[in-house]
């Protein structure tokens, strides 16, 4: 077990000094970076003088070196158009993201599961056939287009929830601030999240109830009811158990794509959120926010992975211990 | 009285066109103590009449008419609910695969506990007790300590036994086996059969087991009932029934099973089940493509030489060599296969002998020894050339009909491709006049080639795998448990065509099996192989008469007696 996360770790670390060459890449060659943060009527002499300030002109493994041992330390340079560390910046949009992307991997889960396990248990009724009816519009129809459609109907013509923001916040701690404490800010978050959260919510019915299917038609599950185990014990201990390895890996993965690409779902909302700046930083050429943006995308899939790969060995005994 | 009474049982499954009646109108009934055998091919309806009695038919299958009693009370027309609670607390059963039917992800303890407390008034601990003492009743050494374990830490053999735990937790008055033994190999096939026997007569339990193997019928039932088509056929003590056979289906059925105690020169066929099917045209091998260059390089000495062949496989990867961990599949193995005769490899699974099979194809590189072919080392082939010309003079019939053909292709491609690739005919015409002989000459007819493999039994598709396997002329033909997913009859069939083609066109063979009654009937000498080593090396007679190696006479011991079985049809050779 020790052997194996060692060598997860140190695969993921290979990962993420690929990724971070390519921010360093994008930082150091998409344009000059000095050209961006100047003005025009900076003369060579000052250009020159700021290039070998920031240390441009140093051989680029030595620059790369620095950018790898800067960003370990959440250092990723002076955003060009705020003018501000672009870690301050972070910090202060990521607690809106994450509420959001947790709020709406919960929903996902708590309905898309116990769907996922009617439908496989119920395969000719009625209401299963809905259900897939149901997630099949949720994972055709665009993200952004659900969202319209929500605050048409709760916003505009039921006037029940608000359309954009957060609403009112709170703040806890020194830097994080939450919407969850007051009415304004949960009900705020209810459409993004429902937005969000469709779609994973209908491919994981859509996983749990196949993979119900093909668990149910197993040896152990007939020997289970042969042995005259109540339904109940069937289905949740023996079946639903054996159907979570595959449903874990693909919840991690859709995780990490829900915290990473929140991006549409918080312009559609005007969401304060990581994804909205990462789109204006693309429209003003904000290299320093793009790169850091990509950085800790990769971070969290990388993270999350390596959790999934952990979760494995407390849900599949096959995997502890070698073979007598 | 009888535990169980069966009374005019009709299972069908209605289907879209047509209703399929898998039991027909069925009666036996078991006593307490007794073993009744239920034994038949396959679509026999004997599993469904297992699933009838313990209510799990699969859908849409459903009793159509007939009675089923447990004791006098009738059962069948329960609510779905009653039944349930008669599974386990008054029918146990035990299934064929011990490695899938227990759940991977709980512990074997875990799975005693919740069935003891499904159906006892128990709390945890002393539902825990009991399943300790459980475990020690099926014979599982330090039940204790392996309780706690997982279903993938035991062997096949020790799976069973707990299956057969759980069979009997709440002690059951009826157990239905359905094939208990037929995954396993015969060393722990008999040890499962002796406990069950044993359990049944200790604790007064009728038992129902379904199989199709004649020799574990042989060896525990008290009754046999031989079922044909979802019909009852024949039905009596099983030395009466399998002594003196009445009915033609049970007789020709009887007939069909390779003794380990005679050799005979042919089975007899039985037409019964599926038409054996006879070749339309004679073909003359002297004149014929498939007679042609058969003039090989004339060998002196044996055709095949294994000198201290090795193979291991890495069991743990490591950059440190020493840290690298290995299985050693096969050790040391050294035999000749002489031009002309068949030579058989026998030994349980993991023995290694599929390893040699796929070392002398090459589809393995050893990891040491020789391997000569005529006067060609095969281990040492590099030019490309020189392998397919030693490829188009070995062919390799597998063991899984289903598998081992590309079910995206017509029969008649199959066939085709070999002879192509190796370019052994001119033009497509001649290609598929030889396909056609070829087809013939396996008893399939012509119009076999424009169907598919799905079209066709497991039989016949060995029997197009044994064409494809001539089509490139072979010179040496290996065989790997060619007939072991097959059924008795239709494997007769196969052994008989396979030793007709052998004699018409002097094929040397290589005959693996992990069934010594077969591998009398086929081989001419014989070596016995355990943990990757050849133990002994013999004629056939003498192996079977006179066996050398400890190891070798274990097996034979352990098999299952047929000596009770018929002999009617039978000549020996």
């Amino acid at each position: 077990m020790i052997g194996f996360a060692t060598r997860r770790l140190l695969q993921a670390m290979i990962v993420m000094l690929v990724v971070a060459l390519l921010a360093f890449t994008m930082f150091r060659f998409v344009g000059d970076p000095v050209n961006q943060m100047v003005g025009i009527e900076t003369s060579i002499e000052e250009r020159e003088a700021l290039r070998e300030r920031l240390g441009l002109n140093d051989p680029i493994p030595v620059q790369f070196f620095r950018f790898v041992t800067q960003a370990a330390q959440f250092n990723f340079g002076t955003s060009y158009q705020f003018r501000q560390p672009v870690s301050d910046l972070f910090a202060k949009r990521i607690p809106a993201t994450l509420e959001l992307s947790f709020t709406s991997a919960l929903f996902a889960l708590v309905v898309g599961i116990p769907m996922g396990i009617y439908a496989g248990l119920n395969r000719e009724s009625a209401v299963s056939k809905l259900f897939l009816s149901v997630s099949l519009i949720g994972i055709s129809l665009p993200t952004f287009f659900i969202g319209i459609l929500l605050i048409f109907l709760f916003s505009v013509t039921l006037q029940w929830l608000p359309s954009f923001g957060r609403g009112e916040v709170v703040p806890v701690g020194s830097w994080w601030t939450t919407g969850f404490l007051t009415v304004s800010g949960l009900k705020a978050l209810i459409l993004p999240s429902i937005t969000l959260g469709l779609y994973q919510m209908t491919l994981i019915m859509r996983l749990i109830r196949a993979e119900m299917l093909e668990v149910i038609r197993t040896d152990y599950i007939k020997f289970a009811r042969a042995r005259g185990l109540p339904d109940r014990l069937v289905n949740f201990r023996h079946a639903l158990k054996n159907t979570l390895v595959p449903v874990i890996t693909i919840t991690g993965l859709q995780l990490g794509a829900i915290i990473a690409f929140a991006t549409i779902t918080e312009t559609v909302f005007q969401w304060p959120g990581m994804g909205l700046m990462f789109l204006q930083a693309v429209q003003n050429v904000d290299i320093p926010i793009m790169s850091a943006y990509l950085l800790l995308t990769a971070f969290l899939f990388v993270a999350i992975n390596f959790i999934v790969d952990i979760l494995y060995f407390f849900i599949d005994p096959r995997l502890r211990v070698g073979r007598p | 009285m009888n535990v169980l009474d069966i009374k005019n049982l009709t299972v069908e499954f209605p289907g879209r066109k047509s209703v399929f009646v898998a039991v027909d109108d069925v009666d036996m009934s078991v006593e307490a103590g007794k073993i009744l055998g239920v034994v038949g091919e396959s679509g026999a309806g004997k599993s469904t009449v297992g699933n009838a009695v313990i209510g799990l038919l699969q859908e849409p299958g459903h009793i159509a008419g007939g009675e089923i009693f447990l004791h006098g009370k009738r059962i069948d027309q329960l609510p779905y609910k009653d039944k349930r609670l008669l599974r386990g607390r008054k029918i146990g059963m035990i299934f064929q695969d011990p490695l899938t039917s227990l759940d991977p992800l709980q512990t074997v303890e875990s799975q005693l506990v919740e069935t003891i407390r499904t159906h006892m008034p128990f709390s945890g601990n002393e539902a825990r007790k009991r399943a300790v003492e459980l475990i020690d009743a099926v014979g599982i050494p330090d039940p204790e300590e392996r309780i706690k374990q997982y279903p993938h830490q035991f062997s096949g053999g020790m799976r069973q036994r707990v299956v057969i735990a759980l069979a009997l937790c709440a002690e059951p008055e009826l157990v239905i086996a359905d094939e208990p033994t037929t995954a396993l190999d015969v060393s722990i096939q008999a040890q499962i059969l002796e406990l069950m026997k044993k359990l049944c007569e200790e604790r007064n339990v009728a038992m129902l087991v379904i199989t199709h193997d004649m020799g574990v019928i042989a060896d525990i039932t008290d009754h046999v009932a031989v079922m044909y088509h979802g019909e009852l056929v024949e039905y009596g003590e099983t030395t009466q029934v399998l002594g003196a056979p009445k009915h033609p289906y049970t007789q020709s059925l009887i007939s069909a099973v390779p003794r380990p105690d005679i050799r005979v020169e042919r089975f007899p066929v039985v037409n019964y089940i599926e038409k054996a099917g006879t070749p339309q045209k004679q073909i003359d091998i002297s004149t014929h493509w498939l007679g042609k260059s058969r003039d090989y390089e004339k060998v002196e000495g044996p055709l095949v030489q294994i000198r201290g062949l090795d193979m291991r496989f890495e069991t743990r990867g490591s950059i440190f060599p020493s840290r690298r961990k290995y299985f050693q599949a096969v050790k040391k193995v050294s035999f000749d296969i002489q031009e002309g005769e068949t030579f058989g490899l026998v030994g349980e699974s993991g023995s290694g002998k599929s390893t040699i099979a796929r070392l002398v194809t090459g589809l393995y590189q050893p990891s040491g020894g020789s391997i000569l072919f005529g006067k060609t080392e095969l281990t040492s082939l590099k030019n490309r050339k020189d392998v397919l010309a030693m490829r188009r003079q070995m062919q390799m019939i597998f063991q899984d009909p289903y598998s081992s053909l590309n079910a995206r292709m017509r029969v008649r491609d199959i066939i085709a491709e070999p002879i192509k690739f190796h370019k052994l005919a001119s033009g497509n015409s001649e290609v598929r006049q030889i396909v056609d002989d070829l087809l013939d000459h396996v008893g399939l007819g012509v119009a076999a080639g424009q169907k598919f493999p799905h079209e066709f039994s497991g039989g016949q598709r060995q029997r197009i795998s044994i064409a494809r396997a001539l089509a490139t002329r072979p010179r040496f033909l290996i065989c790997d448990e060619p007939t072991s997913a097959l059924d008795v009859s239709i494997q007769a069939q196969i052994l008989n065509l396979l030793k007709d083609l052998q004699e018409e066109l002097g094929l040397t063979m290589l005959f693996i099996s992990h069934d010594l009654a077969v591998i009398r009937q086929m081989c001419n000498r014989i070596g016995v192989m355990r943990h990757g080593e050849l133990c002994e090396v013999s004629g056939c007679d003498q192996l079977f008469e006179a066996p050398q190696h400890a190891y070798t006479r274990e097996l034979l011991e352990l098999m299952p007696s047929m000596e009770l079985l018929s002999r009617a049809n039978l000549e020996s050779a």
